[in-house]
């Protein structure tokens, strides 16, 4: 930012005739102040960091729980903005944010492919549920197969309501439509457009079910009726529903402007064991909402570049 | 009169499940934004609403028009707009304007402008062709009439003002995708509105929390009308 305000006040600098020395002077302190001088304070002390992040993670309340630490440690402001995944990355490839922490794969793999996303790592996952009532008139309760208990919703017609916004978690239903072979459409089939908290809502409403992130669910539980049908991997439910978050930096090489050391700096922050432990300790209702995986004896390749993607084959 | 609902509301304030300094900070991000875009807005309108009524010209109709459809412009395609503008790679990326109050108060005065222009126009339009003939008559200059012609409008002037502050401060769509909605970890607003933070409450299902927060933003539009329309029948008394 300091280097563009420079960059602004040199022009403007240019333009003016008669108050060259006026603008040579703001230059000058713009430049200073920008570098940060004094000794005891780090250089990127005063700089903020934008991070485009979804609404799962923003909503429990999680990150400012956890920002206050970073942002003492460096003397620096993250401001956190919750989009939905897609949006997310939108933003970042629009170089409108410096680090995205999205939970889609596909989607950031993309984002990497096409050049925009650099330095990707797993960050910390939960898991996705199916709710609905406990009338549960499709009968999925209990399934261990979360494709055939979409198939059941399908072939009894019952009230599913979609995110429909090109969330992580719209994203994960598409996908799951997709491997239960069955392609939702009609009247039982709404796609709200909202984010997870109105889709809860919405689903409740109409006795209807949903896929949820179990973050969103447990922070809402106490004030709706649905109840988890089909559970995910946390509580042994099937792998399909894992919901895995990754963190970016956006590619300075793409981006001049990103403030790529700062994001460097909170991702290394972020995947830290202190601040992963601190993910762990959030509790929601006396429940954990995330469970940190970045910090590992073994080593893990995949999550640094695009899922399959091999220096082998021929892919880019 | 506005005093009571507002003691009404303290209790209620007081239960709100927010951090010490979220709902002022709130509050003050909703009025510096809003009435940032209308005081720019009117700087900008009341002129060209002077110039438009004081002109005639072939297309004037036309030109009318145009301001009066700018009254409907959907929030959220003008939000999208600057923000294409103000994005790193719009026209005015090196600005650094994405997510900073600075856009929101962009997209606000895109809003306010037309309600004002249009209200303002009609006002000035609607002061008798004497009151300027007469000024001009009795050796005012152009500037002059248009000044006596202000003041006959000034209450007309007020309410277009206020229709701008009121599409201003109430208006979600926009300050939402160029502001971001975005609040510090210690919980003080930097581009969060009244409007955006019922939005958020909304999407969390916390409809109760929005309900109190949407009563704020009333309480307030309603004090800045009575604020407004107390100076302004101060000027028609005196």
């Amino acid at each position: 930012m300091p280097i563009h305000r420079r960059r602004f006040l040199t022009a403007l600098g240019a333009g003016a005739v008669a108050s060259t020395a006026g603008c040579a002077r703001l230059v000058g302190g713009g430049g200073e102040g920008g570098s940060g001088g004094s000794d005891d304070r780090p250089a990127v002390a005063g700089e903020t960091l934008t991070l485009t992040t979804t609404t799962s993670t923003y909503d429990t309340g999680m990150l400012d729980e956890i920002h206050t630490d970073f942002e003492e440690m460096y003397g620096v402001t993250v401001d956190a903005v919750a989009q939905g995944t897609g949006a997310a990355l939108e933003s970042a490839r629009n170089g409108d944010s410096d680090v995205v922490m999205v939970h889609a794969r596909g989607l950031e793999d993309e984002f990497l492919r096409n050049g925009y996303g650099v330095n990707r790592r797993d960050l910390m996952f939960n898991d996705f549920v199916i709710v609905g009532s406990e009338s549960d008139p499709a009968g999925i309760q209990g399934m261990s197969s979360a494709t055939e208990a979409l198939t059941a919703i399908a072939d009894a017609e019952a009230s599913f309501v979609s995110r429909g916004d090109n969330s992580g978690t719209h994203t994960k239903e598409l996908n799951l439509w997709e491997a239960a072979g069955t392609e939702p459409g009609g009247d039982w089939y709404q796609e709200t457009g909202s984010g997870m908290g109105e889709a809860l809502n919405i689903a409740n409403q109409q006795g209807a079910y949903t896929l949820s992130d179990r973050g969103t669910f447990i922070s809402q539980r106490s004030e709706i009726d649905l109840t988890i049908l089909v559970q995910g991997p946390i509580e042994d439910g099937p792998e399909i529903l894992a919901n895995p978050y990754g963190i970016m930096a956006v590619n300075p090489g793409v981006h001049d402007n990103a403030n790529y050391d700062l994001a460097m700096a909170y991702i290394g922050w972020i995947t830290s064991p202190g601040t992963q432990d601190a993910i762990s300790d959030y509790q929601m209702n006396g429940e954990q909402l995330f469970f940190p995986e970045a910090v590992s004896e073994d080593p893990d390749f995949q999550q640094y570049v695009p899922e399959g993607w091999s220096s082998d084959s021929s892919d880019e | 009169m506005p005093i009571e609902p507002v003691v009404g509301l303290l209790p209620g304030l007081l239960d709100l499940p927010f951090r010490d300094g979220y709902v002022s900070s709130v509050i003050y991000v909703s009025l510096y934004v809003s009435l940032t875009a209308v005081a720019l807005s009117t700087l900008f309108s009341v002129p060209v609403a002077v110039l438009i009524g004081f002109s005639e010209f072939p297309g004037k109709g036309f030109v009318k028009s145009v301001v009066n459809t700018g009254m409907g412009f959907p929030s959220v395609v003008v939000g999208l707009v600057v923000l294409f503008a103000v994005s790193n790679q719009g026209p005015l990326g090196s600005l650094n304007l994405v997510f900073t109050r600075e856009a929101m108060i962009m997209s606000q005065f895109v809003l306010a402008t037309p309600p004002i222009t249009a209200i303002s126009l009609a006002a000035v339009s609607g002061v008798d062709d004497g009151v300027r003939d007469a000024a001009r008559a009795l050796g005012g200059t152009r500037l002059d009439a248009a000044l006596v012609v202000l003041k006959e409008a000034r209450y007309g002037i007020a309410t277009a003002i206020l229709a701008g502050f009121g599409r201003a401060i109430s208006e979600v769509g926009s300050v939402l995708i160029v502001g971001g909605n975005i609040t510090g970890a210690d919980g003080i607003s930097k581009t969060r509105t009244l409007t955006t933070a019922i939005q958020l409450e909304a999407r969390q299902g916390q409809y109760e929390t929005a309900m109190i927060l949407g009563a704020v933003l009333v309480v307030l539009v309603l004090t800045v009308n009575a604020v407004v329309v107390h100076f302004g029948d101060g000027g028609v008394n005196r």
